[in-house]
């Protein structure tokens, strides 16, 4: 207590505090106040709740062994996913490659591996094409996945430029902006879907012939651009409300009195704090597009012959479901699987990302 | 609070005339950007048929005419006739269908209301107990499963390998397949919006107080806790009424059911134009009725709920 006399006198008369109710800190308590760890930003607290679920952490996993496995696999299979076994050049077509059960041989394969040859097995058999069904599924899912990941792209871009213009300027803007998203809200989407992928497939597929866009066929096209037409507004509405929250902060007004400009608040102020709820938004946004898709190939609208799609394998499975009922479970089992992970993968980012159920 | 209300409805009600009216234009005009016309593709129809169709649109004339005319038409509930089944016009072929489906639809979504309260009840009740977790994992499981995979996988488990139940939609009991596939997913989702919602509920003071004073815990849950858990249910019927309506397409080809979506995913595959054009005007109809309906319940079942 010898350090009360250090402090000076208050005068009787002034509204001063009085500074002798007061202790100066010891060299003890000072050091409490410096910060023992790197400060965390809001990103990596929410990185590090992330891994600490361990659900969602195996479904991120999952995800990525799958990826790994469609993006590289069909590169060193000794088939591919159009190679019809029996066909061959010159030759009768080979009945016998024809729905092989998982690890039989056609008729020449069992001849060569007599001579000694070694032969990679057909895993899942073949297809009644003579398709090997293994790699048709790999493939199926790399369609699959191509698909969820470029309409969650696209309804991130289109939704978020939308939803930031509405909410930054609001007003009249606003007002019309969301009339708009209102009236498309209300479209029932997957009708639509089914009502463009009938047109498009007839106006498209002559006028893209021969291009690149050929390939990747005009029911994927459709896909994408129903997306582009329809699916953004529930990112734009989730955007705008937190813009609409945000810009009542005193750093954005800041911002704005020393003359930046909108674009640059936006990107700069607004973006950056409703980044939680994008990447939420946007991780369960792609298996609603694989389902889209799956369901479309299913009724028949889906990518183009010879191309698999995890939808259309499981579609064609179906006429041969007494013989070869795994054909249909295995598609099937693995359109559950990338839709469950992601939704798992999903639900794990809102507990990490999403502030209002911090605990 | 009354005026308010009925401000609502009105302008819940002019946005879905107003979309249903664009939904009629989109398919209209989507329809005829198919070069050769909705009506005039691949191989002609038959000539008694063009010669109806050459009446009934005028297609000699140029399209806006044609559009009022289709507009006239379907106001009146007439859409044309079929292209391809000859002798049919499409609004036979959509009631008929739609008897079907209706059952078929309804059944399903009742099934799934009602056992995802009574599930998603359990849960909140058991929080955290093995029922709870176990009506959980299969509901998370389910949500992940499109429709035509848990019909497809029903078929294949109880039809082909047990044959507990026949495959044909049209053979005695063969409905009840069909209905289980379609109300898994919605069932899976209530149970999950039940037992959060209800959760929160159970958690607010009233229940305590209700429970202080000895009311017996079955009134408590049904009437005190069930009754305020359940609007964001509500919420949920439009958009179940629109997966249910999207699933019968798959469902009933998977068991060749004779309904209106077996109908609309053949008249897709055959390219019959004028019955894609009837049959989604009239879905896309019936999803925004429903999401209307279910809207306004919302804000009647919870005068808490401010008014947009």
């Amino acid at each position: 207590m010898d350090n009360i006399n250090d402090m000076p006198k208050k005068n009787p008369l002034s509204f001063q505090l009085d500074l002798k109710d007061f202790e100066k800190a010891t060299d003890d308590e000072k050091a409490q106040q410096v910060r023992m760890s790197e400060s965390i930003t809001f990103f990596k607290d929410g990185m590090r709740r992330l891994r600490k679920n361990k659900i969602a952490m195996t479904c991120l996993v999952v995800l990525i062994i799958i990826a790994l496995v469609v993006a590289f696999v069909p590169m060193i299979y000794p088939y591919t996913y159009e190679q019809q076994l029996g066909v061959a050049q010159g030759k009768r077509i080979d009945k016998t490659y024809n729905n092989l059960k998982p690890f039989e041989y056609g008729e020449t394969e069992l001849k060569r591996m007599e001579n000694g040859e070694k032969i990679f097995p057909h895993i899942f058999g073949t297809d009644s094409a003579g398709r090997d069904y293994a790699v048709r599924v790999i493939y199926g899912a790399r369609i699959s996945l191509i698909v969820g990941f470029f309409a969650a792209i696209i309804v991130l871009i289109i939704g978020v430029i939308y939803g930031s213009i509405s909410g930054y300027f609001g007003g009249k803007v606003d007002l019309f902006m969301m009339r708009l998203v209102d009236i498309i809200y209300s479209l029932p989407d997957m009708l639509m879907i089914i009502l463009l992928a009938v047109v498009l497939k007839e106006v498209l597929s002559p006028k893209i012939e021969g291009t690149a866009l050929a390939k990747v066929g005009t029911d994927m096209l459709s896909i994408f651009i129903v997306f582009a037409l329809l699916y953004w507004v529930g990112m734009a509405r989730l955007v705008r409300g937190q813009i609409l929250s945000i810009k009542q902060n005193e750093y954005v007004l800041a911002a704005r009195s020393i003359g930046a400009s909108p674009w640059g608040i936006i990107k700069k102020h607004l973006l950056p704090n409703s980044m939680s709820v994008i990447i939420i938004s946007t991780a369960l946004q792609i298996p609603s597009a694989i389902f889209t898709e799956s369901f479309l190939s299913f009724i028949g609208l889906g990518v183009s012959i010879p191309m698999p799609s995890l939808g259309s394998l499981a579609s064609d499975a179906l006429s041969g479901i007494y013989s070869y009922p795994y054909r249909l479970v295995i598609p099937a089992l693995f359109i559950w699987l990338i839709v469950l992970s992601f939704n798992l993968l999903g639900d794990g980012l809102r507990d990490a990302f999403d502030p209002k159920l911090k605990k | 609070m009354d005026s308010k209300l009925a401000l609502y409805i009105i302008k819940r009600l002019a946005l879905s005339v107003v979309t249903i009216f664009l939904i009629i234009t989109i398919t209209f005009f989507v329809m005829h950007s198919i070069p050769g016309g909705p009506f005039l593709k691949e191989k002609s129809p038959s000539a008694a048929v063009t010669k109806a169709l050459e009446e009934k649109y005028g297609l000699d004339k140029p399209l806006s005419e044609q559009y009022l005319t289709y507009l006239k038409g379907v106001l009146k509930f007439d859409f044309g006739p079929s292209i391809k089944q000859r002798g049919r016009d499409v609004t036979t072929v959509i009631k008929k269908g739609f008897e079907v489906s209706a059952k078929l639809g309804g059944a399903a979504a009742l099934i799934a209301i009602s056992l995802g309260l009574i599930l998603g009840s359990m849960a909140a009740v058991f929080h955290n107990k093995l029922v709870d977790k176990i009506i959980m994992f299969i509901s998370t499981a389910m949500v992940a499963m499109p429709s035509f995979i848990v019909a497809t996988l029903l078929l294949l488990v109880l039809c082909v390998m047990l044959r507990i139940f026949p495959a044909n939609g049209n053979e005695p009991g063969g409905l009840i397949l069909p209905i289980v596939s379609l109300s898994l997913y919605p069932m899976s989702y209530i149970t999950r919006l039940t037992r959060s919602s209800m959760l929160d509920v159970l958690g607010q003071d009233y229940i305590r107080t209700a429970r202080a004073k000895g009311v017996k815990p079955s009134k408590v849950l049904f009437k005190h806790a069930l009754r305020n858990a359940v609007t964001p249910v509500i919420t949920y019927a439009g958009p179940m009424i629109a997966y249910i309506v999207t699933g019968s397409l798959v469902v009933e080809k998977i068991f060749a059911v004779p309904g209106l979506g077996k109908e609309f995913v053949s008249s897709i595959i055959n390219r019959d134009y004028t019955m894609i054009m009837g049959t989604t005007i009239f879905l896309a109809a019936l999803i925004i009725i429903m999401m209307l309906i279910s809207d306004i319940l919302y804000k009647v079942f919870d005068p808490r709920i401010q008014f947009g």
